[in-house]
């Protein structure tokens, strides 16, 4: 698979983009190099996607491939199946996370298996876009992080950036890559801050996580939003001299465990960060899997610091539901100072 | 009040269960070549379900959705498509998957439990059979739509049950295919029961042609047992389809004569009376009766059909019977278009199990 990491121009425009305007661009670029990407999605047309997200997009090519579908999720869901079988790439937008449930369906019967159940008769090249998590003071159904539901169903990629460059080459090699993806967006961070992308339709692997910092003492461990958190309680604890090492897994599945163990090798301490709550959340499978394959490096319990397995509050209550940086700090000392 | 707007769902039976013409027929109906092929595909249906349930009694296929009573409907509606248009059936439509070039080996392995029976080596663009019921119909939507970006003269054709048209699924399929002219053609395969669930307890709809009213387009129902009905309405619904006039909805009248797969049991929920009324009405007596009165049809030439397809179902279960199970990693190979590290290790921990 030499596409999706292959560089389309010699010379290209590198600017400071917010995370949905790396999105844009992606979206932009895939749509201008293969004109079987279609856009669906409620209000992705002349307004642009809610977030802004298709923005512009319309205009540059046009109602039939930037298309704004009824209010319609099943729809949204099943009709890329039907396209993606016909030799199109369709990236579908879920208009927010909380509406993605009716999916699941088409997801789990349908898009996932098309390619096994007809032997690679029929494949399923679609992208799922939403936008999701948490801190933005938004409605009730408007801030959960649900990606634990996707990384159970076999035949399928989640992936989460966590910042605008990561947004922009992870969302290229999804719509380039021949199977579904379902690509989650942590909304709170769509314009928290600019980051410089080179628009060279350049594409970031779908199989590796990033370590984003490097240390020795402990490894945190991450994806999406709570990165930010993250990488502040590691400079918090290195205000006491603690070294911590920030892996972003930026892809859930298929999972990169081996960059993670090779990273507990050296530190001997794991916590895990997410903001979805704790039971059953993809930490679960991190810690299940340092517990099989890590055992022997790790010298102290693995912590998972998350969301509790509550209702996602309110927005007055929302502060209080996320992992806070304090908590991580609190997890990671926990960790460092186990005897 | 005054009245905004107006709808009227027509009803088209040619083929009388006494055999007998009515109306105006097609031109394809007058053509005895063309009403022996139909029959011809109805009989070898009918002779494959019994083949399959009897193979399923006998332990050798899995659980099997008879189509008896219903061949009309799919055998009908294969027959207008063309080649390159694309079928999307439901479970029950081993009628439109045969005249559509799917073998019954290819139909025995998948009931049999093997995917390679969804490979089709004939219509490699058709949909497999789609079990979670309607679930299809927006993948319908999508093929519709992918012809119309490419500018293409073709038609996706859907399948369901009555009780699949209970599902948001069709109806949010016919919705969009209604807003966007899609050139999908929606068969509501009407056979009066959702496993044990009458028709008239599924929806207080008088039709369910009439669903196509609220999505924007036309709806109507035929005689289901009428394969002449059948066969011309699904090839002016896919004439208008491909000529950019839009969906069309098509409820077929049938009725399921079977169990409503080879783990039910319909004693339990519908009286023999009923089946036995619709016995009278079925598709391939009528037929049969039509092509002995008008078109001499001999007694020579039914039994040499009737013996000619059992030969073929012969052969083929015995086909399917041969086939060694798949590989057991096949399960891994198609999973992704490149399997990815760590599945490939689950791929190797089974291999190691051998
Ligand atoms: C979504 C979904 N719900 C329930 C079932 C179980 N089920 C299988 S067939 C069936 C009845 C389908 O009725 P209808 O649509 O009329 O089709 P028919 O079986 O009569 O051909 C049910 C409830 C299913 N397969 N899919
Ligand atoms: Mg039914």
């Amino acid at each position: 698979m030499a596409r999706p990491h292959a560089k389309t121009d010699a010379v290209a425009a590198t600017a400071e983009l917010t995370l949905v305007e790396a999105v844009q661009r992606a979206l932009a670029r895939a749509m201008a190099e293969d004109e079987t990407v279609v856009l669906l999605g409620e209000d992705i047309g002349v307004d642009g996607g809610v977030f802004r997200a298709t923005d512009g997009l319309i205009a540059r090519f046009g109602a039939d491939r930037v298309r704004d579908t009824p209010l319609s999720e099943s729809l949204i869901g099943g009709l890329p199946v039907g396209l993606a079988a016909m030799g199109f790439r369709p990236v579908a937008e879920i208009q927010f996370m909380g509406f993605i449930y009716p999916v699941i369906d088409q997801i789990v019967n349908h898009a996932t298996r098309m390619r096994t159940r007809t032997r690679g008769r029929l494949s399923c090249p679609m992208v799922l876009r939403a936008p999701y998590g948490g801190g933005i003071h938004a409605p009730e159904h408007h801030s959960e992080s649900m990606e634990a539901l996707f990384a159970h169903i076999p035949g399928l990629r989640i992936v989460i950036p966590s910042s605008p460059a990561k947004a922009y080459g992870l969302l290229l090699a999804a719509i380039r890559d021949p199977d579904p993806v379902v690509f989650l967006e942590p909304k709170r961070v769509y314009r928290a801050a600019r980051e410089a992308v080179v628009d060279d339709g350049g594409a970031l692997p779908l199989d590796r996580c990033f370590t984003i910092l490097k240390g020795s003492d402990v490894t945190l461990v991450s994806w999406g939003a709570m990165l930010q958190e993250t990488l502040d309680a590691s400079e918090s604890l290195a205000g006491d001299g603690v070294d911590a090492e920030v892996i972003d897994v930026a892809t859930l599945k298929p999972l990169d465990m081996d960059t993670i163990l090779e990273s507990v090798h050296r530190t001997g301490r794991c916590v895990i960060v997410h903001e979805a709550p704790l039971t059953g959340g993809f930490g679960a499978e991190i810690a299940a899997r340092l517990a099989g394959e890590g055992l022997m490096h790790l010298v102290a319990p693995v912590e998972r610091v998350a969301g509790w397995d509550t209702v996602m509050p309110l927005p007055r209550l929302e502060a209080r539901y996320m992992p806070s940086v304090s908590r991580i700090v609190a997890a990671a000392r926990r960790v460092l100072e186990y005897a | 009040m005054t009245t905004v707007a107006t709808f009227e769902i027509g009803y088209r039976r040619i083929l009388d269960p006494d055999g007998t013409i009515d109306g105006a027929p097609p031109a394809f109906a007058r053509d005895r070549n063309t009403l022996v092929a139909l029959y011809r595909w109805m009989v070898l249906c009918r002779a494959f379900d019994a083949k399959a349930v009897a193979l399923q009694r006998t332990g050798r296929l899995g659980t099997f959705a008879s189509s008896l009573g219903q061949e009309a409907v799919g055998v009908g509606v294969a027959d207008a498509m063309a080649a390159d248009d694309v079928l999307l059936p439901s479970f029950r439509e081993h009628g439109a998957q045969l005249v559509r070039g799917v073998t019954m080996k290819e139909l025995l392995l998948y009931w049999g439990g093997d995917e390679r029976g969804s490979d089709f080596a004939g219509p490699r663009h058709d949909f497999p059979v789609c079990i979670p019921v309607g679930t299809q119909a927006p993948h319908a939507a999508g093929v519709g739509l992918s012809f119309r970006l490419r500018g293409e003269a073709r038609a996706a054709v859907c399948i369901f049950g009555d009780g699949a048209t209970s599902r948001g699924d069709v109806y949010e399929a016919m919705n969009v295919a209604g807003a966007w002219t899609l050139p999908v053609v929606f068969i509501a395969n009407n056979n009066q029961w959702a496993i044990s669930v009458p028709r008239r307890a599924q929806t207080a709809a008088e039709t369910l042609a009439q669903k196509a009213v609220a999505a924007g387009f036309d709806g109507c129902q035929v005689d289901g047992n009428d394969i002449i009905a059948v066969r011309e309405a699904t090839a002016a619904a896919l004439e208008r389809a491909r000529s950019g006039g839009g969906p069309t909805l098509i409820e077929a009248l049938t009725y399921r004569l079977g169990d409503h797969t080879t783990v039910d049991d319909a004693s339990r929920y519908r009286d023999d009376d009923e089946v036995g009324r619709h016995w009278k009405m079925e598709p391939i007596a009528r037929l049969r009766r039509h092509l002995v009165d008008a078109h001499g049809w001999t007694k020579a030439e039914e039994e040499a059909l009737i013996a000619d397809c059992a030969a073929q179902v012969e052969a083929a279960a015995e086909a399917y019977l041969a086939t060694s199970p798949p590989a057991p990693a096949s399960m891994f190979d198609h999973l992704y278009e490149e399997l990815p590290a760590e599945v490939a290790r689950q791929r190797a921990a089974l291999l190691r199990e051998d």
